[in-house]
Parts: structure tokens; C-alpha cells; sequence
């Protein structure tokens, strides 16, 4: 049982992996007392800054912490070097994919992935057909989910392109860490993460509208009820711009400009943390108060750069996960680096069958879900629980997908009863504009919870801090 | 800085400032009705606290009678009365939450702790405790307020608007409390030792009676309350005091759109600066405090234009 999931820190013989001896040293010679006191002084530390999120579907207003454990997710340097150059590729195709499907269709055409799949998806948006958008981006920003299985190979769980975060709080167990642990940063050569907030500025920047020399940058939050305002809050201030309501901006004559006390200022590109629907209620939803009428118009005019793209949605809806690879094929010739898990789709009859006869091993997902709600983990549900479940798919089988039960490396983790193995995974944030880049790591998630393999901060997860070691 | 930021610094301070002078208002209301007087009289003395709020129709759909206790929970822990001291330390503590990134952590935990003890107090225990002590915390509370703010944020545009919020508001109330009292008093022709009581209260509850007595030197004469209370600058709850800063700090941040706002507030202030209170009270003084207020609130409408958000619900 021990040895069925890879082991981040010791191999199958139960030796410590080298990338992990210096920590593990470190580990066994700090009293346990030392250890303890640490860990209650994060969790002050973390409640009286705030970083908090609230839940939805508990008391109105409710925010927990998320839990933060000490023991890091260790990435050799090597591995990272690959895993980047897979990342890198395909973030570059998805983007090319969306600038395909909104002009030329050239992917569809050539038959490569089934026109209604992606023409009638809910998430593809008419209104961007023939837009051009500044250099061409439309995922500025990505949230690559990865999970490690089986002998150790990666996997992608799901690309987000829409408003991915977390971004903050690796960011913040970085900080906690090396102000917790000083020596640890001695022992180790880690590469830095804090510079995020920097690359992410100047990113929005080089996607300014044209002709705009010192482009004013904004970030648009939903408002303070937002599960994510912390992250909003933490963001714009670490860049130095505006946190601004959709009741800030108002456009006139296709330009967008915020009230400020010494009048209207100019807005060039915006950073936003709200959803396609809300954006201006002239476009999509009439009920929305959280937009701004008019957006729309003065993005098409390309008087404003959004952050990311209306309409990305359509890449990242688990529908197309499937054809990603088929992207990276046509639009770069290149085969695939990073693996996809292969997957079942529901509207298809023949993966219909196969699904519905074994359940109990797959993990089957709402196409449009996201946030680990409405899933089906096979394995960790109760006979009772599955067959509600296949009752919901049999409604509508063109809603679902299914995966097998990936057996997602563990890490060990502080719990209540000391230390134990828990399931991970890793998302790093890749950043699109004149280049694609990204800082070393990402956020990794833990299942706390044992045998659980959802690791979703809304279903109790908690986080660590990644260490991609320099040689 | 966002409109809207301004605008929630701007009335955190207005509420607080208003917090405070209500509880002035009705301390000092409180106090003239400890000297012996008829019952019609002094009933009359709290519908005109009623009245100089316009809330007598807002009063009347929860309480039968006008008295020193229905007024009070009225103006004091009333949550539905939103001109309640209750209500406005809440609305203070609003404000300030919509900003606390902009605020130091000091300012933003003292006006919350606040609103904290002030949700923590019922009606019956703050008139057992003894009201005039009520007023007094939230007189105090204000200051704590008011000094954390200056003492440890930025002196930047943010700085500006809690300031100018304050002098704004302050400026109406000092108006407003002197056009009741004076009114009052003037009127009653009380003579001696009463008629002392009643104006040293009414200094007292803008904390000018020690003031009165170092200017002056000299007994207590309604002209003189009047022109300590209106015309002295180094006063600084006078209401020329407060022009003169509202004055300053238009200039300070003035925008492309705010000359007119600017000029009304040079006109209100030079009006105040060149006035003699014997021209005032020949003139009126109720008329004169009248179209005093008029300014002030033509003023925050042009504020509110020119620099902040227009439908916050802020009022």
C-alpha cells in the first residue's frame, strides 16, 4: 500500500531522493519543540494579515485560513528546466488555438477538432470573432494545474485560462517560510518567487493598447465579498496600481477611464478578477453591477487591453481539454511535452459505456465545474453516492467527463497524528505577453484529509511552499 | 486617488464627526434640563433637537411623546433612526472597512473597536451607568479617533479628505447647535444665576467655556458666546475656523472641475471673516445661521461632485 503513489521525498525503497537530503537532515536534528512552536507562530502570523478566503455556500461573510504546512514540495532543477519548456509550449498553443477560433478557424477546418465542440460551447464568445487583440494574447495569465502519477511522470489536470488564482498565497508561504525558517535558505539554493508581482506588471504593460507609451494598469476586482479579494488586495498593492470596483470605470467614446478626485484618468490595461459575464452588462448579463456598460465596445475598439481575454474560457473547458495535444501538433509541429491524462467523453457512446460500467475506479467531472464541486471521485464514494451520480449523468451525459483515478504523488505532510503522506498537486502561473514566462514553482496544494485527492482550498486543502532548487 | 476611495475617507470622518456633536447637542440639552423649568418647556427644548434634524415624522412612527427618554433612545442607540449616534458610529465603521487598505492599522482598529463597544451597549444600561458618561466616551472615542488619524497616517491626499470630511460637518453642527441654544435661551429672558447655568452648558458642550473665560475675561453675554462660537478663528470648533480650512484644503486638491466649489467656499469664508456679530445679530442671528448651514450643505454637494462618488448613500 505504502509504495502504490510516488513518493515526493523518498523513493520506493524508502531512501530519501537526494534533492530532498538536505531538508530531511535539517528535519530530523530541529526538536520537535522548535518545529511546534514554528508552526502555531505561522498561524498567527497567517490570521492577523488576513489571508483568508471566504466559502462559498457557509455563513455569509465566513473566512478560514487555509491551512499552510511547513514540510516544502522539493523540484530538482532538472525537472523544472522540463517541465517549463512543457509549460511553455503549451500555453503558446492554447493561446495560437484562440486566435485561431476567433478569426481564420483554420483548426476547424482541418478537421482536428469537431466544429460544434466548439462553436456551440457555452464559453466560446461571438462577440470576439475578428477582435484583434493586442500581440495577440489572450491567456496573459495561466493557472496550469499538474499532478505527478504513477512512476513519477506529470500530468495536466486542466488548463485555467480564465481568472486562475492562488498566485498569492505561494507568495506568502514563501515569505512565512524563510521568516520561520532562516537557515533553511542558507542550506539550499532556492530559486526566488517573491519577483512575481514585477514580471506580472510588466507583462500587463508590454500588452498596452498601441501607441501607448506609460500605460496606466488597473486591477478590477468583483468587490470585498469575493472569495479571492484578499489576493486582489494583495496583488495590486504589491504592483502599485489601483484596485478598482466596475463602479470606478466608466467609458466614453470607446475609452475606459476610472474617477479619480483629480478627474477622469485614462485606463489602458486592465487586470481583471471578474468573469466574462459580469464584465459590462450592455454585452452579457443585464443584472450585472459589477461591470462596466460599455467595456465591451471600447475592447473591440482596442482602446483597452483586458487581462485576460473575453472568451478564453472556450481553451480551457474540460470539452477541449481532450484536443489540447492536437493543438500543440498543428499550430507548433511539435509533439506534446507535458502528458494529458486521457479522458472519456460522455456525449460519446462508446466512452458513455465504458464509464458507466466502472465508476467505481474513474473520476468523473462536470465539463463547465470547476472548484472541485459537482465530482465524482470513484474510489472515495459510497456505493450510494456513485449510483446518485450516474443517475445525474444518465440525465445529460454531453455535461460530464471521466478520468482514471490518477494515483497522485504524496508529500509528506504535518497532520494531527505527525507526519503522513498526502496527495499534491502543483499550479504554476505562466505568464504570456512578448515572451512566456514564469517563476521557478507555483502553488502546491495538499490534500490534508487522508486518501483524499481533492486538493481545493474549498474542500479542505492546504498549501506548501515550492522549492525549485538551482544547481 | 479613486473618487471612491476619497469618498468612503471622506464620510468616515464625516460620521464620526457627526457622532460626536450630537453627543454634544444632547449633553448639552441634557444639563439645561437639570434647571428647574416647566415640563412643556423643557419637552420643547427635545422636540427642538428633533426638529433642527428634521426627523419629527421619523420620530412620531415609533414613539408616542416627545420626552428627555424618547428622544434620547431615539438620537442615541436607535438602530432605525439612521441619524442615531449608533447609526452613525456605524456608518463611520463602514466607510472605514471599504478602505482599510488605505488606512493605518491604528486607525482603522480604533474606529472599529468603537463600533464594537458601541454595539455592546443597551439603552437601559447607559441611562443606569448615567448618560452625561455615554457622552463623554463618545466625545473621547472621536478624539482617539481623530488623533490616531493625524498622528500616524500620511499627510497625502487621503489626509486631505478625512480632514476636509470633518470640517465639513463640524462647521453645519456647530451652527446647528448654537441656532437651537441660542434660540432658546435668547427667548426664555432668563435672568441671574439660571441664565449663567444655561450658557456656561451651552460653552461647555463645545468646549469653550475655559476659552470664553480666557478671551474674555468677563461675565457671559450671549454676544459674546455668539461671536467666540462664530467669528474666532484661533476657536477652532468656530465656525470661522472651519471655513478657513475647508478653504485650505480646496485649494490643496483642487481639480480641472472644482473652480466653482473653490469660489463658493472663498465667498463663505470671507463672509465669516469680515463679519461683526452686532451686523449678525441686528441682522438675525437664526437668519444669518441659516443660510450659514444653506452654504455649508451647497458646499458638500459641490465636494461631492467635483471629487467623490455620486451614489454612494452617504448622506
Amino acid at each position: 500500500m505504502k509504495n502504490r503513489f510516488f513518493n515526493e521525498m523518498y523513493d520506493a525503497a524508502g531512501t530519501v531522493r537526494p534533492h530532498y537530503r538536505a531538508y530531511a537532515d535539517w528535519l530530523a536534528n530541529t526538536p520537535a519543540e522548535r518545529i511546534a512552536r514554528k508552526r502555531a507562530e505561522a498561524d498567527i502570523a497567517f490570521h492577523r494579515v488576513g489571508i483568508t478566503f471566504a466559502v462559498y455556500g457557509e455563513e455569509a461573510g465566513k473566512e478560514r485560513l487555509i491551512p499552510f504546512d511547513i514540510i516544502p514540495r522539493i523540484i530538482p532543477a532538472e525537472e523544472w528546466q522540463a517541465l517549463q519548456r512543457g509549460l511553455r509550449q503549451r500555453v503558446k498553443a492554447l493561446n495560437a488555438f484562440l486566435h485561431d477560433i476567433y478569426h481564420d478557424q483554420h483548426i476547424l477546418d482541418a478537421g482536428r477538432i469537431p466544429r460544434e465542440q466548439v462553436i456551440d460551447n457555452a464559453q466560446f464568445r461571438p462577440e470576439m470573432i475578428g477582435i484583434d487583440v493586442a500581440a495577440g494574447i489572450y491567456a496573459h495569465i495561466a493557472g496550469v494545474d499538474l499532478v505527478r502519477a504513477g512512476e513519477g511522470e506529470y500530468y495536466v489536470l486542466e488548463d485555467n485560462l480564465r481568472v486562475p488564482s492562488g498566485v498569492s498565497y505561494m507568495i506568502e508561504d514563501r515569505k512565512m517560510m524563510m521568516r520561520l525558517f532562516p537557515e533553511l535558505f542558507s542550506r539550499n539554493k532556492i530559486a526566488p518567487v517573491q519577483h512575481y508581482p514585477d514580471m506580472l506588471l510588466e507583462n500587463l504593460r508590454t500588452v498596452a493598447p498601441q501607441g501607448i507609451g506609460n500605460p496606466t494598469v488597473v486591477l478590477l476586482t468583483p468587490g470585498a465579498y469575493n472569495s479571492a479579494y484578499f489576493e486582489h488586495t494583495f496583488l495590486a498593492q504589491q504592483m502599485g496600481i489601483e484596485l478598482v470596483e466596475g463602479r470606478d470605470l466608466f467609458v466614453d467614446d470607446d475609452t475606459v477611464y476610472m474617477r479619480t478626485t483629480r478627474g477622469p484618468q485614462r485606463v489602458d490595461v486592465i487586470y481583471r478578477r471578474l468573469d466574462d459575464d459580469f464584465l459590462d452588462p450592455l454585452a452579457f448579463r443585464k443584472d450585472s453591477m459589477l461591470g462596466v456598460p460599455g467595456l465591451l465596445s471600447a475592447y473591440r475598439a482596442g482602446r483597452v487591453t483586458l487581462a485576460n481575454a473575453i472568451g478564453t474560457g472556450v481553451a480551457d473547458d474540460k470539452s477541449i481539454y481532450p484536443y489540447v495535444p492536437e493543438m500543440i501538433r498543428f499550430y507548433l509541429g511539435e509533439e506534446p511535452i507535458l502528458n494529458n491524462v486521457p479522458t472519456y467523453m460522455l456525449r460519446k457512446p462508446e466512452d458513455l459505456k465504458y464509464v458507466l460500467a466502472h465508476l467505481p475506479e474513474l473520476v468523473v467531472k462536470e465539463v463547465h465545474g470547476a472548484g472541485g464541486y459537482g465530482m465524482l471521485v470513484g474510489p472515495a464514494s459510497t456505493k450510494e453516492q456513485i449510483e446518485a451520480f450516474r443517475q445525474r449523468i444518465v440525465a445529460a451525459p454531453e455535461k460530464y467527463i471521466a478520468q482514471p483515478t490518477l494515483a497522485l504523488s504524496t508529500c509528506p505532510t504535518f497532520v494531527e497524528s505527525g507526519v503522513a503522506p498526502r496527495h499534491l498537486d502543483l499550479r504554476p502561473f505562466v505568464l504570456s505577453g512578448k515572451n512566456i514566462d514564469m517563476v521557478p514553482g507555483g502553488l502546491t496544494r495538499v490534500a490534508l484529509r487522508e486518501g483524499s485527492l481533492v486538493v481545493n482550498s474549498s474542500q479542505g486543502g492546504g498549501t506548501k511552499d515550492t522549492w525549485v532548487l538551482e544547481n | 486617488m479613486l473618487s471612491r476611495t476619497a469618498d468612503h475617507l471622506y464620510w468616515m470622518s464625516r460620521y464620526t464627526e457627526r457622532a460626536e456633536n450630537l453627543a454634544r447637542l444632547l449633553d448639552v440639552t441634557h444639563q439645561m434640563s437639570l434647571v428647574p423649568k416647566s415640563v412643556d418647556a423643557e419637552n420643547q427644548n427635545w422636540g427642538a433637537i428633533l426638529a433642527l434634524n428634521s426627523l419629527e415624522s421619523r420620530f412620531a412612527e415609533t414613539y408616542d411623546a416627545v420626552n428627555a427618554e424618547n428622544v434620547l433612545r431615539f438620537m442615541v442607540t436607535d438602530p432605525n433612526n439612521l441619524s442615531s449616534i449608533f447609526s452613525c458610529l456605524r456608518a463611520a465603521r463602514e466607510n472605514a472597512h471599504a478602505v482599510r487598505g488605505t488606512l493605518t492599522s491604528e486607525t482603522w482598529e480604533s474606529c472599529n473597536m468603537t463600533w464594537i463597544d458601541m454595539r455592546g451597549q443597551k439603552f437601559e444600561q447607559i441611562m443606569s451607568t448615567g448618560i452625561g458618561q455615554f457622552f463623554e466616551w463618545v466625545k473621547l472615542r472621536s478624539a482617539v479617533i481623530r488623533g490616531v488619524t493625524f498622528g500616524t497616517m500620511l499627510q497625502d491626499e487621503a489626509h486631505y479628505f478625512i480632514r476636509l470630511g470633518g470640517l465639513i460637518e463640524r462647521a453645519d453642527n456647530t451652527a446647528r447647535i448654537l441656532d437651537v441654544k441660542y434660540h432658546v435661551l435668547h427667548h426664555n429672558g432668563d435672568e441671574g444665576a439660571t441664565d449663567f447655568y444655561q450658557w456656561g452648558a451651552l460653552l461647555r458642550s463645545l468646549s469653550a467655556f475655559e476659552v470664553y473665560r480666557k478671551v474674555y475675561r468677563d461675565v457671559i453675554t450671549p454676544a459674546r458666546v455668539a461671536e467666540l462660537l462664530m467669528l474666532r478663528l484661533d476657536m477652532p470648533r468656530s465656525l470661522h475656523a472651519c471655513t478657513r480650512g475647508i478653504v485650505r484644503i480646496l485649494e490643496t486638491i483642487k481639480n480641472d472641475q472644482s473652480a466653482e466649489t473653490e469660489r463658493l467656499a472663498g465667498i463663505l469664508h470671507a463672509h465669516i471673516h469680515y463679519a461683526r456679530i452686532d451686523d449678525i445679530l441686528k441682522q438675525g442671528l437664526h437668519e444669518y445661521l441659516t443660510d450659514f448651514m444653506d452654504r455649508i450643505y451647497e458646499l458638500g454637494e459641490g465636494i461631492s461632485k467635483d471629487f467623490l462618488m455620486l451614489s454612494s448613500g452617504n448622506q
